[in-house]
């Protein structure tokens, strides 16, 4: 139920950021580019492109939900919290003679649980509770509790009472929950300050022995080293296979092979190959590299325009030379596209492969916060890994756009 | 024997299936040195194969070629290409397309440069040396591979339809370079092409080809290239022969394609 709600929030959420986008362009004048003077944009992909309001709105939504969700400080509005503050029921017991007595708990819910203060009647009880947790409340003398704020209850039922509920034992001990409310727990999700404060103090100190850059460049630099060798190895391999018919039917089989297999269903086997150190882990994200890259070099030597070729031999040019200045010159955009992926399939395996085994990366620092349950760091973890991928991703494309100027021009 | 020979050249294809294509049927020319030659044809007469066997990227099943005496075997740079289109090096500047031919043959800067800058002058394209090839217009672009060509100074050179992608305006100005270098370089020229008109504005000799098997139909003699040479190519087309020879080789193609139609509807 909570579920819906919240999916019900956000597309409420969706539809009136978009009313309030709306509403702030009207009456703007509209850009006179291109793009925006087409009236057909409804099946013309070309003509649309990302609106950057949304996508602020969108993280905004975001920060805002798990702000609301988890008590933050940063956020005006928030869900229901778990009670805090005084609450009481009344009961009726039983005595052994069949007499009946009225009684009243008091009962203080608050994050520390302390008594309220005030006399105690001989029938009346108070209780300090923590919030979110039960507690077993002990009434005078041996009497049987029969209802509870005017409910009949037996062991095992419950009856709901204000700010919270009461249950009874299979023993007849009355028990009482608080209102839990929709906030989460810091340890199901903890808030984005907790998250934040929890950078800045690893920042500062480091996390399992070793500082945060540690962590993160150790990932860095076996994925580096990974990418590197795969790129080595598979490029030539890609080239030998579009460019000889024996190198291709000989490793087309091993190649169409492996392609599939993903690389964390290689992790076991690599683990007893090459144990859990440093080897291990490059050779995995080798693996993974290779095929990609072996991939893509094969498909730019099939993409050259015969053409290209032809006129090459035309003028004079020996194999060699038509492989130096014609084929891998052509391949270079098909080869940017299979290292985008690549980077990105190694960046994935890498923090697959460190939850396995590792002393320091970015995916042993998840793992190691996730088993004792700090799930700050966890999502510390998460949101870092995430930006570093999207800024690997940035950066190959800015390579692309200077070292292949004429990628999807000619 | 000086020139371009080709002698009985056959090309026959298997098919997967069995049977076989005989693409062309021994065709039999000769071309000396500094002629211009077109060759036209209905589509699937064989004329791209037979500028391929000529270029040396096909190997004919029967025939030889020879040029100025030694037989044809691959490819070379004395036989100089230019394509359609699509063959251009993007990665390189106009300069360094021009240049090609020389650096691969591993000549030195200071011998080269001055005739790659040169031939850019007279294609027009000075100003344009160190632009990026998908910054040109697709008529530029042919300019910059016929400079190319020249550049590499072929024997030969042997054109696919090298105008077919350009609208009508740019292939007028372009024919008018062609025969313009044609002319001034004296090279020998096999140029393809579909359009009746620029066959025969450029052609100082003309084959019409005809398909299955694909075989030489006939030949002429024209005297438009040599006119053109002197005078603005719109008088040329208004020479009385020249009306009357296109109606003749258009009737002839028009005539083969219904034949091969007619041979196409039983089968279907």
């Amino acid at each position: 139920m909570t579920g819906i709600a919240i999916l019900l929030v956000y597309v409420l959420a969706f539809v009136l950021a978009a009313a309030a986008a709306g509403l702030l362009r009207r009456g703007r004048a509209r850009r006179a580019d291109f793009s925006s003077l087409k009236t057909v944009t409804f099946g013309d992909e070309s003509a649309i492109r990302p609106d950057r309001l949304a996508s602020i709105a969108s993280v905004v939504v975001i920060f805002l939900l798990w702000g609301a969700f988890t008590g933050s400080k940063l956020v005006p509005l928030h869900v229901s919290g778990p009670f805090a503050g005084e609450t009481s029921f009344t009961y009726q017991s039983e005595g052994t003679g069949g007499q009946l007595s009225d009684g009243r708990v008091r009962i203080t819910v608050g994050p520390d649980g302390t008594l309220p203060a005030g006399a105690e009647t001989s029938d009346d009880v108070a209780v300090a509770v923590q919030s979110g947790r039960n507690k077993l409340i002990q009434l005078p003398g041996d009497a049987r509790v029969v209802s509870v704020n005017g409910t009949e209850i037996a062991p095992g039922g419950a009856v709901p009472v204000e700010d919270g509920t009461v249950s009874m034992t299979s023993k007849g001990t009355l028990s009482f929950a608080a209102e839990r409310g929709l906030q989460m727990e810091p340890i199901w999700l903890p808030s984005p300050e907790a998250v934040v404060g929890r950078f800045i103090e690893i920042m500062a100190n480091g996390y399992q022995n070793y500082s945060l850059w540690e962590h993160i460049g150790a990932s860095l630099l076996r994925v580096l080293a990974g990418f590197t060798l795969g790129a080595l190895v598979g490029i030539p391999l890609g080239y030998a296979m579009g460019l000889s018919g024996w190198f291709r039917g000989w490793f087309d089989p091993i190649v169409e092979f492996m392609r599939p297999v993903p690389p964390l269903a290689l992790i076991p086997l690599v683990i007893i190959w090459f144990g859990i150190w440093e080897t291990g882990k490059v050779v995995l994200l080798f693996l993974a590299a290779l095929w990609v890259m072996a991939i893509a070099a094969r498909a730019g030597v099939s993409g050259v325009r015969i053409s290209k070729i032809h006129a090459a031999y035309s003028l004079g040019a020996s194999k060699w030379q038509i492989l130096r200045h014609v084929i891998v010159p052509n391949s270079l955009p098909e080869i940017f596209t299979g290292a985008r992926v690549a980077m990105g399939v190694c960046w994935g395996t890498v923090v697959a492969a460190e939850l396995v085994a590792a002393q320091m990366g970015a995916g042993m620092m998840i793992i190691a916060a996730a088993k004792f349950q700090l799930t700050d760091i966890v999502m510390m973890g998460i949101i870092l890994i995430g930006l570093i991928g999207f800024g690997i991703d940035l950066l190959m494309r800015q390579a692309e756009t200077r070292l292949v100027p004429w990628k999807g021009r000619s | 024997m000086s020139g371009l020979t080709l002698n009985n050249i056959s090309m026959r294809f298997d098919l997967p299936n069995g049977s076989h294509v005989q693409a062309l049927q021994d065709v039999s020319l000769h071309l000396a040195k500094g002629e211009l030659l077109s060759v036209l044809g209905p589509s699937g007469c064989g004329k791209t194969t037979l500028l391929n066997i000529v270029a040396g990227f096909l190997a004919p099943t029967a025939g030889e070629i020879t040029l100025n005496g030694h037989a044809v075997r691959g490819p070379d740079a004395e036989r100089g290409m230019v394509f359609q289109e699509g063959a251009l090096f993007e990665w390189m500047n106009v300069r360094d397309n021009v240049s090609f031919g020389p650096r691969m043959a591993g000549r030195r800067k200071a011998d080269y440069l001055p005739e790659v800058d040169r031939l850019l002058e007279i294609v027009g394209l000075k100003d344009f040396r160190d632009k990026a090839i998908y910054e040109l217009s697709g008529g530029m672009q042919q300019r910059v591979a016929l400079a190319r060509c020249l550049a590499n100074d072929p024997d030969v050179i042997l054109m696919d339809e090298p105008l077919g992608a350009l609208d009508a305006l740019t292939r007028e100005k372009m024919q008018a370079l062609v025969l313009k270098l044609w002319k001034e370089t004296g090279k020998t020229v096999m140029l393809i092409t579909h359009s009746v008109e620029e066959a025969l504005l450029l052609g100082e000799r003309l084959i019409v080809m005809a398909p299955r098997p694909g075989r030489i139909h006939k030949e002429y003699r024209l005297p438009f290239a040599e006119l053109g040479a002197g005078m603005d190519l719109r008088e040329v087309k208004k020479h009385p022969d020249f009306g009357t020879t296109r109606e003749d080789i258009l009737s002839m193609i028009w005539n083969m394609e219904e034949e091969i139609m007619g041979h196409m509807e039983p089968a279907s």
